[in-house]
């Protein structure tokens, strides 16, 4: 029967139906799904790894063991699991072993665009590129086969469209895969020179035969029709041309790496215009141009962003929109915002209040970069914030240590944190790190870590102890406070960075979405006692709305916080039903 | 079933349940036989951002995405989301509009004012507007998150799928704890 599957949740049905029972994934923006979909299985040992790093290499492992193996992140941290990625590479698998790497075109969700395809390249892995939730079970079950066969991992790279949309599976039974034995293969497994020489030759043959396979496999299709039009696309591309083109003839490659050369050729032969449709880099287009076919692409349209079937209308038959209505009034922005109750609020306003400078990391704390708190200075990726506040000690000196401090979350800490703040220790640095202790990794939607006492699959298990860990690397002030007593933070962030030595300050207080999360009671602005001075305004909560002549509480947003009622120097903040 | 393609766009704001909105218009689409595709949105911007959805159905559907000028119905929880998308209504497109407001930051801030008469100056352009207080009926059926599924009723009524197909739809998607209250709704905007 088919049903309605979002393209993560077929990525782990193929999972399923594949008879893989180990998989490993750190959260992220488009891929989380994957392995909380893979945790409904009993079935299947489903974890999360506090990076994915760790993942791939949990993944690897799995695979020498003999059982088929899945792991899933998002594009960029692929660049975490990089070093395990390019040796795996020469090692290969026992039991197949498939990577689930979800790009991000237009970052919806991300700090870069970076293309996946490149990396494989890179890595000498293949790549198969599913364009609806369909392909994502089908070519899924393939990729674990062709894993095998080639005695390689291989990537199936997604795109937020085709990770995030739900279309029709035909869905089918789990197959029974007897796990290989493991036999003790150290040419195979230990990766120094004098094997990975051998392995290099042999990676280099599976890749030479692949190439063969590329051009037969039925990953790489041609739909043909009554047209002197070929297009030749991969992925969610070939949705957005199905549309703009119709009925012309079509090259779905799904196979994108390695690409087929003769399939092209025959294929540019029997068109008179040929276009390549692909999101991100000219991946297949540089391809064609190798293989020496000439083909319409980036020359007319863009490396940044999504695609749609509009823009390529537009950009390749110069189609125009006109606006169907007068209104021309322009809708104020809504930017994301910290939810109403939550507790990395009342850090961040104090760091302001204090006008530090602020190294910062990934999570939902990277939102108090915004108005009004507009406190973070930097960004880069998981884990930097307490790299960069150091290296910004090594260049400014010990006296810029005093006014600045490194944010990062919970879950952040546990994925690459832990090691820069060795190095803090260990370089004999005097910055003041803030570990925010919201109990969840928040951002991709309430994801367990190490820090949290629960698997993914929300067994109960032993639970990091963040202050012991932090004295155990060196860091002879710790200390935790809650983020919502707002005197004793800013005490906290006073005396920490005053210290000429390496400090750590755990704010602590559950996520206001969770449901260990306890609140006083709503509030509401007493008008009689509002004398409208706007301080209130100032954290930046979005049930605290400015009318101009007064300030106003919503009650649909307020979760009793009392935050605000900190701030108010009149007492006007009251609570509801008193 | 035959049936010509319909694009229907849910947009609102970062918490409203949109995303429950679209899954149960897919279930919909497809227990009648339809082809369908349902793109959400996901991480970031489900943080008090603003939220759009797009749910596709007919006897084939490519790209799960609805551009300017194609949407065949605009769902909209929320008047100034309205706003921000109506660019993507057909001329004739259905408009339904919930009357609630709920201020972004930068009105928050006072940096700037939340437009005024966004449904009169909408319904002077398109000639199907439906404006709902789906607040107030969520607030009615006892629980204020409910706005979502009264606009799903609203938007049934003005479909020709069968009511039943809907209510088994909601019943399949949404948690046992909740069925009662969500049909509730339902039927309070069948009946508006």
């Amino acid at each position: 029967m088919k049903k309605l599957l979002l393209g993560n949740e077929a990525i782990a049905r193929g999972v399923y139906e594949a008879g893989a029972t180990v998989s490993s994934a750190y959260p992220g923006t488009p891929s989380t799904e994957i392995s909380e979909y893979l945790a409904t299985y009993p079935e299947i040992d489903a974890e999360w790894a506090p990076n994915e790093k760790v993942a791939l290499e949990v993944a690897i492992g799995a695979s020498y063991g003999g059982a088929r193996s899945a792991c899933a992140m998002k594009h960029v941290g692929l660049n975490v699991a990089a070093d395990p990625l390019f040796t795996a590479a020469y090692t290969g698998v026992n039991g197949g072993l498939v990577i689930f790497v979800a790009d991000d075109p237009g970052m919806h969700s991300s700090q870069n665009e970076q293309d996946t395809r490149l990396v494989a390249k890179a890595a000498k892995i293949p790549v198969l590129e599913p364009a609806d939730s369909e392909e994502c079970l089908s070519y899924t079950k393939e990729a674990f086969k062709l894993s095998e066969q080639f005695d390689t991992p291989v990537i199936v790279r997604l795109t937020t469209r085709v990770a995030h949309s739900q279309g029709l599976v035909e869905v089918g039974e789990r197959e029974t895969y007897e796990r290989k034995p493991y036999v003790k293969d150290p040419g195979k497994y230990v990766m120094m020179p004098a094997m990975a020489q051998k392995r290099h030759v042999i990676v280099e043959k599976h890749f030479t035969e692949m190439a063969v396979l590329a051009e037969t496999t039925i990953f790489n299709r041609i739909e043909a029709a009554d047209s002197d039009i070929g297009v030749i696309t991969s992925g969610i591309s070939h949705q957005y041309a199905k549309e703009a083109f119709g009925e012309v003839n079509y090259l779905k490659i799904g196979l994108v790496h390695p690409l087929p050369t003769e399939l092209i050729r025959t294929f540019a032969a029997s068109v008179k215009t040929l276009y390549v449709i692909e999101e991100l880099e000219p991946f297949i287009e540089d391809h064609c141009v190798r293989i020496g076919v000439h083909v319409a692409g980036k020359a007319m349209l863009p490396i940044i962003g999504e695609y749609s079937a509009r823009l390529l209308r537009e950009r390749i038959f110069g189609d125009t929109w006109e606006k169907q209505n007068t209104l021309t009034e322009t809708a104020p922005g809504r930017p994301p915002v910290m939810c109403a109750g939550c507790p990395h609020r009342g850090l961040f306003f104090i760091l302001k209040k204090l006008k530090l400078t602020v190294t910062g990391d990934i999570g939902c704390y990277t939102l108090a970069s915004l108005p009004p708190l507009e406190t973070l200075d930097t960004c880069v990726c998981m884990g930097a914030s307490i790299g960069v506040s150091h290296g910004m000690e090594k260049a400014m000196g010990k006296d810029a240590m005093r006014k600045t401090v490194a944010v990062i979350g919970d879950s952040t800490f546990m994925h690459s944190g832990i090691t820069g703040l060795i190095n803090v220790v260990y370089n004999k640095g005097t910055s003041t790190t803030i570990i925010l202790d919201n109990s969840i990794t928040g951002m991709t939607g309430h994801q367990e870590n190490p820090t949290t006492g629960r698997t993914l699959k929300g067994e109960k298990t032993k639970q990091v102890d963040l202050v012991k860990l932090c004295q155990a690397i060196g860091i002879d002030r710790v200390r935790v406070v809650d983020p919502f007593n707002l005197e004793e933070t800013e005490k906290a962030v006073r005396e920490e960075i005053a210290a000429e030595e390496p400090s750590v300050i755990i704010t602590q207080r559950p996520c206001a979405l969770l449901k260990t999360a306890t609140f006083k009671g709503q509030l509401k602005i007493n008008k009689e006692k509002c004398r409208n001075c706007k301080a209130c305004k100032r954290i930046g909560c979005p049930a605290i709305v400015d009318r101009g002549d007064h300030m106003e509480m919503n009650i649909a947003l307020c979760v009793g916080c009392h935050l605000c009622k900190n701030l108010c120097k009149f007492d006007a903040m009251e609570k509801v039903g008193e | 079933m035959s049936m010509k393609s319909t694009a229907i766009m849910i947009v609102g704001v970062g918490g409203q349940g949109t995303l429950l909105t679209s899954r149960i218009l897919g279930h919909v689409a497809v227990s009648s036989g339809l082809d369908a595709k349902v793109s959400e949105v996901h991480g970031m911007s489900q943080r008090g951002g603003s939220v759009v959805t797009y749910v596709k159905m007919g006897e084939k559907i490519h790209s799960p995405l609805i551009e300017k000028g194609e949407a065949d119905v605009l769902l909209c929880f929320e008047q100034l989301e309205a706003l921000r998308w109506i660019d993507y209504a057909k001329k004739d497109a259905r408009i339904i509009i919930n009357d609630q407001q709920i201020d972004p930051m930068p009105v928050i801030l006072g940096a700037t004012k939340y437009p005024e008469n966004i449904i009169p100056k909408i319904s002077a352009e398109y000639g199907n507007v439906t404006v709902v207080p789906a607040l107030r009926m969520a607030k009615e059926c006892g629980n204020m998150k409910a706005v979502n599924v009264v606009m799903l009723g609203v938007l049934a009524r003005q479909t020709e799928f069968g009511k039943e197909i809907w209510l088994d739809a909601i019943r399949q998607n949404v948690k046992p704890q909740f069925v009662e209250m969500n049909l509730k709704a339902f039927e309070a905007g069948y009946a508006h």
